[in-house]
C-alpha cells in the first residue's frame, strides 16, 4: 500500500479556465525516493504542493479526484477532504515540506527547530531539546552547529540553511516529506551533502522530489514520474524510466532533445 | 561637445545642490546659535509660569506617547490586515486612502478632530490633541508595516504554514520578526513626525502654561506654546521660543538619526 496514492487528479489555478494538472494517477511508496521531473511549467511542483495542501494559502484553488493517505498506523483517508484548521495541523506535521530557496526563520538556531515542536504541543524543556539534537544530528548539522545554537540561523551558509531546513522538518517525526527543488539554489559540495541525507533520510520517511537535475533523480530516486504540460506522461522505476523508456517523450527528455 | 554638456550639467546640479544646503545651513546656524544663547540648564526645571519649558517638555512627550499607543497597534493592526488578509479592492481602497491621509495637510486633521472630538466634548483636551497626532501617525505607521511585509518572501510564510502553524502564529512568529527592522524605522519616522506638529494641537490640546497630567483640559505643548511665544512682543518671551525650537529640534534630529542607525546596523 503506498503510502500516498494519487488517483484522477486534477488541479486549475483560481482565474484560470484549464486545468493545470489533468487525471494524474500516482503513487509515492512507502520509505521510497519518488521524483517528478519535467520541464518548466510541466505541473511538477503544483503536484507536489497538493500533497500537503499548501496551495490553501492562496484561496480559489479547485481540486478534482483523490489523493489518499495512508498513515504509519494505517489510518487511511482523502487529503482532497480536508477544511478543517486542526485537520490542516495535522496533515501538516505529517507530511513535511522544504522549498527551493532555504528557509530559516529570523530567530535562533534552536528555536528554528523547536519551531514545529512546539507547534505540535510539545513544552517540555529537556524533550524538546533532545528532539532538536536529534534532528541535528540526522541532518548532519548537529557537529557544525552544537556550539552555537543559541546565535541567529541567519549567519549559517546556504548549504547549512537548507540542511536546517530539512532538521525543522525532520524533527516533527512526518511520514512523508516532500522536497520542492532542495539543490537548485546551492552549490555543488552541498549539493552532495544534501543528497546523502535525503538518501539517508529514506530509512524513516517516505520522499517525493521536485527535481530539474536529471542526474540527481537518477542518483537518488527508487521510483521517477515524467511529467509535461499538466499529464502524467509515464512512471516507473527510476532505471526502466533512464535505460528504457517507454514513451517517446520520455526518452527526448532524458535524451535532452528537449526541455 | 558632450563633453561640454556632460560639464555644465554637473555644474549646474553641484550649485543647486549647494543653495539647497547653505538654506538648509543657515536655518540651522541661526536656530543653534539663538537657542544656545538663550538656553539655561533651569529651562528643564522650570514650568512655562516660571519662565522655563519643564511643563511643555513633558505635556509634548505626554501627547506624542499617548498617540503612539493609539496610533502604532491600529496602523500596525491595518497594514498586517491590507497586506497579509486582505485581497481585492477593500484591501487596495485602505491602501489608497492611507496614501491620501500621508499628504492630508495637518491643519485639516486638526480641524476634523476639533469637530469630533473637541466640540462634542466640550472644550479642548490633551485627549483630543493625541486623537489628533495619532491620525497624522496612522498613515506612515500602516505604509512601512504594509511595504515591510511585502519584502518578507513568500517562501517564509509557506515554509511556516508547512511545519503546520496556523497563519495567524505565522505572521506573529515570523513574518512580523522578519520585518521588525523595517516597520521600528517606520515607528520611529512616524513618532519623529507628530513630535513636531503645531497644526493638529493648535485647537484641540493647545497649551498650558501650567505643569499638568490631567488629559481631560487644555494640555501643555511645546509646538503650540512655540508658536504664542513667537508672537509675543516681549523680547524675553522670543528668546524662550528660540530655546524651545532648538531643544525640539535637537529632539527630532535625535530620533530620527536612532532610526537610521537602527536600519544600519540590524541589516
Amino acid at each position: 500500500m503506498p503510502i500516498l496514492n494519487i488517483k484522477k487528479f486534477s488541479f486549475t489555478y483560481p482565474g484560470v479556465d484549464y486545468p493545470s494538472l489533468k487525471n494524474i494517477n500516482l503513487p509515492i511508496r512507502r520509505n521510497k525516493i519518488t521524483a517528478l521531473i519535467g520541464p518548466s511549467g510541466c505541473g511538477k511542483s503544483t503536484l507536489l504542493r497538493s500533497m500537503n495542501r499548501i496551495h490553501d494559502l492562496y484561496p480559489g484553488n479547485k481540486y478534482e479526484g483523490k489523493i489518499e493517505f495512508t498513515d504509519d498506523a494505517n489510518n487511511s483517508s482523502n487529503i482532497l477532504d480536508i477544511k478543517k484548521e486542526n485537520e490542516f495541523i495535522e496533515l501538516r506535521q505529517k507530511i513535511g515540506m522544504i522549498f527551493q530557496k532555504p528557509t530559516p526563520f529570523p530567530m535562533s538556531i534552536f528555536d528554528n527547530v523547536a519551531y514545529g515542536l512546539k507547534i505540535a504541543g510539545i513544552k517540555n524543556k529537556t524533550e524538546l531539546a533532545d528532539r532538536v539534537e536529534t534532528a541535528l544530528k540526522g541532518s548532519a548539522l548537529w557537529s557544525e552547529v552544537h556550539d552555537r545554537l543559541g546565535k541567529s540561523a541567519m549567519g549559517l551558509s546556504g548549504g547549512q540553511q537548507q540542511r536546517l531546513c530539512i532538521a525543522r522538518a525532520v524533527a516533527v517525526k512526518p511520514e512523508v516529506l516532500l522536497f520542492d527543488e532542495p539543490t537548485s539554489a546551492l552549490d555543488p559540495i552541498s549539493t552532495g551533502a544534501i543528497e546523502e541525507l535525503i538518501v539517508e533520510l529514506k530509512k524513516d520517511v517516505s520522499i517525493a522530489i521536485v527535481t530539474h537535475n536529471m542526474q540527481q533523480a537518477s542518483r537518488i530516486s527508487d521510483y521517477t514520474a515524467f511529467m509535461y504540460l499538466g499529464d502524467l506522461v509515464e512512471y516507473d522505476k527510476t532505471e526502466n524510466i533512464f535505460l528504457n523508456p517507454k514513451e517517446k517523450q520520455t526518452e527526448d527528455y532524458i535524451t535532452g532533445r528537449f526541455g | 561637445m558632450r563633453l561640454i554638456v556632460n560639464k555644465i550639467f554637473l555644474v549646474l546640479s553641484v550649485f543647486s545642490a549647494l543653495i539647497g544646503l547653505a538654506f538648509l545651513a543657515w536655518i540651522l546656524t541661526t536656530l543653534f546659535i539663538k537657542g544656545l544663547n538663550s538656553f539655561h540648564f533651569a529651562l528643564f526645571l522650570n514650568d512655562l509660569v516660571e519662565g522655563g519649558l519643564r511643563n511643555l517638555i513633558v505635556g509634548q512627550m505626554i501627547l506624542a506617547g499617548l498617540a503612539s499607543l493609539i496610533g502604532i497597534p491600529l496602523g500596525m493592526a491595518a497594514g498586517i490586515y491590507i497586506q497579509e488578509y486582505g485581497r481585492g479592492k477593500y484591501a487596495d481602497t485602505i491602501r489608497d486612502l492611507s496614501d491620501i491621509m500621508m499628504s492630508a495637510p495637518s491643519i485639516v486633521i486638526g480641524a476634523f478632530v476639533y469637530a469630533l472630538v473637541v466640540v462634542p466634548t466640550g472644550g479642548t483636551s490633551g485627549f483630543a490633541g493625541a486623537i489628533a497626532l495619532a491620525i497624522m501617525m496612522l498613515p506612515v505607521v500602516i505604509n512601512t508595516t504594509d511595504n515591510m511585509l511585502a519584502l518578507v518572501p513568500r517562501e517564509l510564510r509557506e515554509a511556516g504554514i508547512a511545519l503546520g502553524a496556523s497563519k495567524y502564529k505565522v505572521i506573529v512568529d515570523i513574518v512580523i520578526k522578519a520585518a521588525k527592522v523595517g516597520i521600528m524605522t517606520g515607528i520611529l519616522l512616524a513618532f519623529a513626525r507628530i513630535i513636531g506638529e503645531t497644526a493638529p494641537l493648535l485647537f484641540t490640546s493647545e497649551t498650558s502654561n501650567y505643569f499638568s497630567l490631567d488629559l481631560t483640559e487644555s494640555f501643555p505643548s511645546l509646538t503650540v506654546s512655540i508658536y504664542d511665544l513667537a508672537n509675543e512682543p516681549e523680547e524675553s518671551s522670543r528668546d524662550l521660543a528660540w530655546a524651545a525650537s532648538f531643544i525640539l529640534t535637537v529632539l527630532v534630529l535625535i530620533i530620527n538619526l536612532s532610526g537610521r542607525f537602527i536600519t544600519r546596523n540590524k541589516k
